[in-house]
């Protein structure tokens, strides 16, 4: 058995935490927070010429045709540093979606610039209130023209390309949407999490181009959110991992009744559990990046138990972190907020955790039927 | 990343397959697999007596105590060849309960600290189950506080004498060797006083009481100890060096890697699926499943965390310490788990008897064993201050009797 990433792996990730430590610090995160810049384009930059961006897109199509494991380690060290990039919507969703049912041309078309850095996606499925889904998808594609509104839309304000979730009788069809193209309003959102932009996009009579086959919007959805749920993930236990280091040394220094905070019980026994459920969420997510990268059967399974696990474990991790921390946590002169911040955020990108619950009970109960 | 053998682990899973396909106890199967949570019952045969058949079986054959030295009865297996084994052994494990305090603990602790002569004499008869061997540890005034142990032995001749008493002591009913630590000097700090012994368990002057538990079994015992006489020669370490040798017994455990600990989950998951309520089976209900995935992903993350450990194994390192969460995720949940099984089956999930509460009584059988299980072998509380301490390199609780000579702390009693 050989349940664990490959000293290459380990190394790409290394390689991964020393450039983001350099280019994704506190202050660079913390100028996104605090100006109207919606993300950091430096970073992109250096993301793109590292080939971060083109990871697991064909070396036909510009990218370096690694394998999914190695985008896991590159989430993973993305999360642990709250890069204030739009990664995952370009990466773990717009590729995604053009790999998994894009035509040849569409293919050729889009990945090269997403591998480049030339070009920001983002997924615009919600329309309010409430977690997406067919029900409550009103946007619509007459004659080629797209029109509705999407709000929500994450890094929806920066992206150059939209893959947009339209209602084709009971179900869902995709498209590409340019949002450059007329006919296309967008309005920047304010969030609980200013270092990731939202956006409402108001489409009127906007060109479109179908991507995959018509009112199969659904099934592709499916697939490409489970791939995505993985690698979100990992993004998601180096919050919570990083989390817990950054409580642990503060335990360690700071002094109350003579004697560093870590020494009792009361605070150890907090940071014990976040342990507890930061290896949980580890153990599961290498569950989720074997099945991604095998293409597993059992994929869907395992990736609703990563996405279930690695949220919790987050949230768990941020909300004890500013608790270890005592009042100094709730300042926004501390990190222990930026943290905070991402895990709410992230819990609620790709369908919300009581969601998944859903899902991966639907899954299991299935699988134990059969 | 693969759950694949290597070759030669590939080789030695199809060897341990053939012995258990041609030599497990098959007629058991069906009822240890369905077997009551922390309860294996057999029909029309005493457990107690299939345990030790199958146990004398393997070792026969070689496949007791696989990681052992051969000279000892054992394999000279690999820790991955020991894992391998107890995954394919499966069912057939919950026929291995009575010895596993022996062969876990009391057998490595003699295998560091025994004579030569006395290995040879005691551990073949351990490995081949024809000796059950407990390990008499808590006391009263000792259990998560072990150091804190109050029984006494004195030298007199070639000979200590024992008098205490020990609490918790697993299966001493039915054992016939233990492992002993005592108080040879009370007038140094408690760590530095305590010496550990064997000793044979019907020697005049122990006297074991089973105790009564909340499930309304006798798993536990109090072993009373009256001017009980061990020869010097069964002194296990040096004299005062008790704690570092109690240590070797409990750090053996880490090695002891199953495929994660159970939660009882897969019952449940079944549970809800048959169970029918007015709005359909409960499955159904959102917020049953809500409740039943975060267990599924304690469940699935301690299978995975063992896993992890297995692959460090399998290439010959240490684990890691992350299979230290075991116990505490599992105890836990299995509480959780039980509580919640019974409030699905309404004023019904209070009756206990197999054939008339549903799922044949399981999950009553768990809400009622499932305490002693977060006490156990270090109380959930105790567990985190080893994750806080040495696997986050928190300080060591500041303690007020760590310089005091042993007979001048307060205690209990005494305060």
């Amino acid at each position: 058995m050989n349940f664990d990433f490959s000293e290459d792996q380990k190394q790409l990730k290394d390689q991964a935490r020393r450039f983001l430590e350099n280019k994704s610090s506190s202050k660079a995160v913390r100028r996104i927070l605090e100006t109207p810049e919606p993300f950091d384009r430096e970073l992109w930059k250096g993301l793109a010429e590292m080939g971060f961006l083109g990871t697991v897109i064909p070396e036909e199509y510009g990218g370096l045709g690694a394998g999914y494991l190695e985008l896991c380690v590159i989430a993973e060290e993305l999360g642990r540093s709250v890069a204030a990039v739009p990664f995952s919507s370009t990466v773990y969703l717009t590729a995604e979606f053009l790999l998994a049912a894009g035509s040849e041309a569409q293919k050729q078309k889009y990945l090269p610039r997403i591998a480049a850095g030339e070009m920001i996606g983002a997924f615009a499925y919600a329309e309010g209130v409430g977690n997406a889904s067919a029900r409550n998808v009103h946007t619509s594609v007459s004659g080629g023209k797209l029109s509705g509104v999407k709000l929500p839309v994450l890094d929806g304000d920066v992206a150059d390309i939209a893959i947009v979730a339209v209602k084709a009788g009971k179900g869902l069809s995709l498209y590409i949407v340019e949002l450059d193209a007329p006919g296309i309003a967008r309005t920047v959102l304010e969030t609980i999490d200013p270092t990731r932009s939202q956006a409402k996009i108001e489409f009127t009579s906007a060109a479109a181009e179908l991507l995959g086959a018509e009112g199969a919007g659904e099934e592709i959805i499916e697939r490409v959110l489970d791939r995505a749920a993985v690698l979100t993930a990992f993004e998601q236990l180096g919050g919570a991992d990083r989390a817990l280091e950054m409580a642990r040394d503060y335990a360690l220094g700071r002094m109350a009744f003579g004697r560093p905070i870590g020494s009792f019980q009361a605070i150890k026994h907090i940071l014990a559990d976040m342990y507890v459920s930061a290896t949980l969420a580890r153990s599961n997510c290498y569950y989720g990046a074997w099945a991604l990268s095998t293409e597993a059967g059992e994929l869907p399974q395992a990736a609703a138990t990563a996405r279930v696990s690695a949220t919790q474990a987050y949230q768990h991790c941020s909300k004890n972190n500013i608790q270890v921390h005592g009042g100094m946590g709730f300042t926004w002169e501390f990190d222990c907020h930026l943290y905070y911040r991402r895990s709410n955020l992230l819990a609620l990108t790709l369908g919300s955790l009581s969601q998944w619950e859903d899902t991966l009970i639907d899954r299991l109960a299935k699988r134990n039927a059969a | 990343m693969n759950f694949d053998d290597t070759p030669e682990e590939a080789v030695f899973r199809k060897e341990v397959r053939a012995w258990l396909d041609a030599n497990a106890p098959k007629e058991y199967a069906a009822e240890l697999k369905n077997s009551g949570f922390g309860h294996t019952a057999l029909k029309g045969v005493d457990v107690g007596v299939a345990s030790k058949a199958w146990q004398k079986k393997k070792f026969d054959a070689g496949w007791a105590c696989l990681h052992w030295p051969k000279e000892y009865g054992g394999r000279g297996a690999t820790p991955i060849e020991r894992v391998i084994w107890q995954q394919e052994e499966g069912i057939y494990a919950a026929l291995s309960s009575l010895f596993i305090i022996g062969h876990g603990m009391c057998g490595p602790t003699m295998m560091t600290y025994a004579s030569e002569e006395q290995k040879r004499a005691y551990l073949p008869p351990l490995a081949a189950g024809e000796h059950i061997w407990c390990q008499l540890f808590s006391e009263p005034a000792g259990g998560s506080d072990l150091a804190g142990l109050r029984t006494k032995a004195e030298k007199d001749g070639d000979d200590c004498v024992i008098n205490g008493q020990k609490i918790w002591t697993s299966g001493a009913h039915y054992s016939d060797y233990g492992i002993v630590i005592t108080r040879t000097d009370p007038n140094v700090p408690k760590h530095k006083g305590l010496t550990m012994f064997f000793l044979d368990m019907h020697t005049p002057g122990i006297e074991v009481r089973p105790i009564k538990q909340v499930n309304g079994q006798s798993g536990f015992n109090e072993v009373y100890f009256t001017d009980v006489r061990v020869p010097d020669s069964q002194r296990l370490g040096k004299v005062g060096e008790g704690w570092s040798v109690s240590l070797t017994t409990l750090m053996n455990e880490r090695l002891s890697i199953g495929s994660g600990m159970p939660t009882g989950f897969p019952d449940l998951l079944d549970f809800v699926a048959t169970l029918e309520t007015p709005d359909g089976p409960a499955i159904n209900d959102r917020n049953v499943r809500s409740r039943l995935a975060s267990w599924a992903v304690k469940t699935s993350g301690l299978k995975y965390t063992a896993f992890r450990s297995i692959s460090a194994l399998s290439r010959g390192e240490m684990p890691g310490p992350e299979n230290s969460i075991g116990k505490l995720v599992a105890g836990a949940t299995m509480q959780e788990i039980a509580t919640f099984a019974l409030d699905l089956q309404g004023q019904a999930g209070a009756l206990v008897n197999p054939d008339q509460a549903a799922a044949a009584a399981r999950f009553q059988a768990m809400l009622l064993r499932s305490p002693a299980t977060r006490i156990e072998g270090g109380t959930d509380e105790i567990l985190r201050n080893i994750i806080a301490e040495r696997v986050l390199g928190l300080p060591a609780d500041i303690r007020v009797d760590k310089d005091v000579p042993f007979n001048k702390i307060p205690t209990s009693a005494k305060a």
